[in-house]
């Protein structure tokens, strides 16, 4: 990759983290939290992105990472008071930890296998969270509201219900997300990763370890995906088993699918613009769903590659 | 107790009449016309109606409305916004609330707490509500109170779940409009046991709901010298229930079933063909079969079977004025159906909750004083303050004790018999078997 888009690669998604600080400024109230739960919740789609956009591998069990970590996060803060910057960190570990061991297992497959076995583990976990009840607390989920201490820093006691904290905690794990995200794509890794895409059996006979790489892929999409949670558990102070249902494991894929898969900044819009989607159209119809199949259709018809696909494939081939 | 009665309700037990406060508002006249037609079970005509708050009138009393009207709470949402229309539509007939109209701002939130909680901070920042109520699904509420206690939004749920009085949520949510599945369970124990029998077994669905069955009515059973035979959960997935048949041990006097969703219209069917004529009592919640005609062919084997109802879904010569009008209000006919469409069964045992909330709501902001969002702190202590509601048009389900400790009421609950295929009531509870010990105090918390 030459100097050149590198730097351009570098200024884009500097500038890009940079407005999403500085908007928290300007943004009136409601929009304030809006954006960081489309904050958070597009660090889930940039971990989906890493498996699906750039490695080619569908998953419908994605949701099971995003939980690994959010319960990972919630329990040890619920029963053991660890914290919410080790309740976070235990979540990163616990979502890259189920990929991890998962890969090993599911990554023997490809293709339509691999999104059913995906589907199906993804089921298991959300059976398991509802079976373990009296850990979990199962369908109804718990709040962490009153085992929240506030956040000391410099003297100060920073509330996480204060809505700038929450704002700029999501700031954080989202460009932490972006800017790895940014990184892979740019980096020789991320250039194997879109060969695996492309043609396995060709990068495989270039000398490449797919199966490394894509475990690799796994790996790092679910410890974002469990960062997303355990920052969702914190931010939002819920844990409950529907984040484990296969819906949250589509949420991501059509969020990825309208921003542009392979695309790192598609996450971000794709989350962006579905969140606004429903929020308008709801206060419009009953039937807000529809209008949102409807968008997604015609996304399918003239934009196949999402947003930010059609806007590399037309204006700026260099991003990546 | 008594002192306290007269303190914190606007209305006797066997008259509906406007305070002083909302007589000073409305216009001495106009306002005496609506305690007449009031007095009458009936309600004002429009003309009247649209006119009584206009003469003390201010801004309206913004509620926010979060709805199930879409996802596995659709049914429920569909009846609790009939209801809320027409209670707002009542309210605004007898003069708003404190002079003011009161306006319902509704949004779905799709049932999903992830929704509710955005639905939350729509209501309260976008739109500016004053207050939000409405929610009945557990995890909705769960997943929605912690933002409206950090918004520090009086949040109103009508959820029946346990959730509110276990002390577990926030000082900002309360529960004054329906009584909680725990106080439902301990109520009907003694006549279940006293009447069907003291050997249980029970199917209820492998969840949280569920469990507060389980939990709470086995520690009754055995507290009151039962038995519990089998405790048979059965998973959200099943779609027949043949292989959990056999394991009801066979000494078994009473089944005791809660099934919620589609698959209950199977397990009776199944439970039919297993006991044939040779079947334990069986009891049930009304629950499994909201929005559900009992005449629905496959349900004949409830012939004869009981079940808790909260509000009598079905019209009966002993049902009270204030029974009736607001089965005239919502548009639900003699058999518990929509008047419009009679295939449209309604959440009977649910919805008056939101009436009764809105009710409450009234009485919190009139006796509080409440004029804007600053005067939170002095509505919630108000309401913390409540100790009665008292039947009327404003509690017609009936009278309720409100703890304020616990932001949760009380109320009597009703055990019905399936006869003819119609719920006839054999047996109304008294408040006080419903109460049990408190796990929480929320004025403890700080506003």
């Amino acid at each position: 990759m030459s100097a050149g888009r590198l730097r351009r690669i570098l200024v884009l998604h500097l500038a890009i983290v940079g407005a999403l600080f500085a908007v928290q400024f300007f943004l009136p109230d409601y929009h304030h939290t809006n954006v960081a739960r489309i904050l958070v919740l597009a660090t889930f789609a940039i971990g989906y992105n890493l498996l699906f956009g750039y490695t080619g591998l569908m998953s419908l069990g994605h949701a099971m990472f995003f939980a690994a970590g959010m319960y990972a996060c919630g329990l040890c803060i619920y029963y053991f008071n660890v914290g919410a910057p080790g309740g976070f960190a235990l979540g990163v570990v616990a979502g890259g930890t189920l990929a991890a061991v998962f890969g090993l297992v599911a990554l023997r497959t490809s293709g339509v296998s691999f999104l059913i076995v995906t589907m199906m583990f993804g089921q298991a976990c959300y059976l398991t969270l509802l079976y373990f009840n009296e850990i979990t607390l199962g369908d109804q989920g718990f709040t962490l509201s009153s085992n929240l201490d506030a956040l000391h820093r410099a003297g100060a006691g920073l509330a996480y219900s204060d809505p700038d904290v929450k704002y700029n905690a999501a700031w954080l794990v989202f460009t932490g997300a972006f800017l790895v995200s940014a990184l892979i794509a740019a980096s020789p890794i991320g250039r194997v990763l879109i060969a695996v895409r492309g043609n396995e059996e060709r990068t495989r006979l270039l000398g490449y370890n797919t199966f490394a790489y894509k475990w690799l892929a796994l790996c790092l999409s679910g410890a974002i995906a469990g960062a997303a949670g355990a920052a969702y558990a914190v931010l939002f102070s819920y844990v409950g088993a529907s984040f484990a249902s296969i819906l949250y494991s589509i949420y991501p894929l059509l969020w990825t699918l309208l921003g542009g898969a392979g695309t790192t900044l598609g996450p971000l819009l794709g989350t962006g613009i579905m969140f606004y989607l429903i929020d308008i159209t709801s206060g419009w119809t009953n039937a807000y769903l529809f209008v949102v199949g409807g968008s997604l259709l015609a996304l399918v018809l003239w934009f196949p590659q999402g947003v930010m696909g059609a806007v590399r494939a037309r204006w700026a081939r260099w991003l990546p | 107790m008594k002192k306290r009665e007269q303190q914190t309700t606007t209305r006797t037990a066997d008259s509906f009449t406007l305070t002083r406060r909302e007589a000073l508002k409305s216009g001495l006249g106009l306002t005496a016309a609506a305690g007449a037609v009031g007095l009458a079970g009936g309600y004002l005509p429009g003309p009247l109606a649209s006119s009584v708050y206009a003469q003390g009138s201010d801004q309206p009393i913004r509620i926010g409305f979060q709805v199930h009207r879409t996802g596995i709470g659709a049914v429920y949402g569909r009846w609790y916004e009939r209801t809320s229309a027409a209670a707002a539509k009542y309210i605004n007939s007898i003069g708003g609330i404190a002079g003011r109209p009161i306006e319902i701002v509704p949004e779905d939130d799709g049932t999903d707490p992830k929704r509710g909680a955005e639905v939350v901070e729509k209501l309260a920042v976008q739109h500016k509500v004053d207050f939000i109520y409405g929610p009945l699904f557990s995890h909705v509420v769960i997943g929605s109170a912690p933002r409206a206690g950090e918004l520090k939004i009086p949040y109103f749920v009508v959820s029946e779940g346990y959730h509110v009085a276990s002390g577990k949520l926030n000082r900002y949510v309360f529960q004054p409009g329906i009584t909680d599945v725990r106080a439902q369970i301990t109520s009907i124990s003694s006549w279940v046991m006293d009447n069907l029998g003291k050997k249980v077994t029970m199917f209820f669905p492998d969840y949280a709901f569920g469990y507060d069955h389980r939990d709470y009515f086995s520690a009754e059973v055995v507290k009151k010298g039962g038995s519990i035979g089998e405790l048979l959960a059965i998973p959200p997935t099943e779609s027949s229930y043949t292989r959990y048949f056999p394991r009801i041990p066979a000494d078994t006097e009473v089944l005791y079933h809660v099934m919620v969703g589609p698959g209950v219209l199977t397990f009776v069917k199944e439970m039919g063909e297993h006991f044939g004529s040779r079947r334990p009592q069986i009891f049930g919640f009304i629950d499994s079969l909201e929005g559900v005609d009992i005449a629905t062919p496959g349900l004949d084997f409830l012939e004869g079977t009981h079940f808790w109802e909260a509000f009598p879904r079905y019209a009966s010569n002993t049902d009270t004025r204030y029974s009736k009008a607001f089965r005239e209000a919502v548009g639900v006919n003699a058999s518990g159906a929509s008047k419009q469409d009679p295939k449209d069964v309604a959440t009977y045992s649910h919805m008056f909750g939101v009436w009764e909330t809105l009710f409450v709501i009234k009485d919190a902001v009139e006796q509080s004083g409440y004029r804007s969002k600053k005067d939170y702190p002095a509505l919630i202590e108000t309401l913390e303050g409540f100790e009665w509601f008292n039947e009327g048009m404003a509690h017609p389900q009936g009278g309720k004790k409100f703890v304020g400790a616990l932001h949760q009421c009380y109320g009597r609950q009703h055990i019905s018999r399936v006869t003819g295929g119609k719920l006839d009531v054999v047996h109304t509870t008294a408040i006080e078997d419903g109460m049990y010990d408190a796990e929480g105090d929320y004025t403890k918390q700080s506003l």
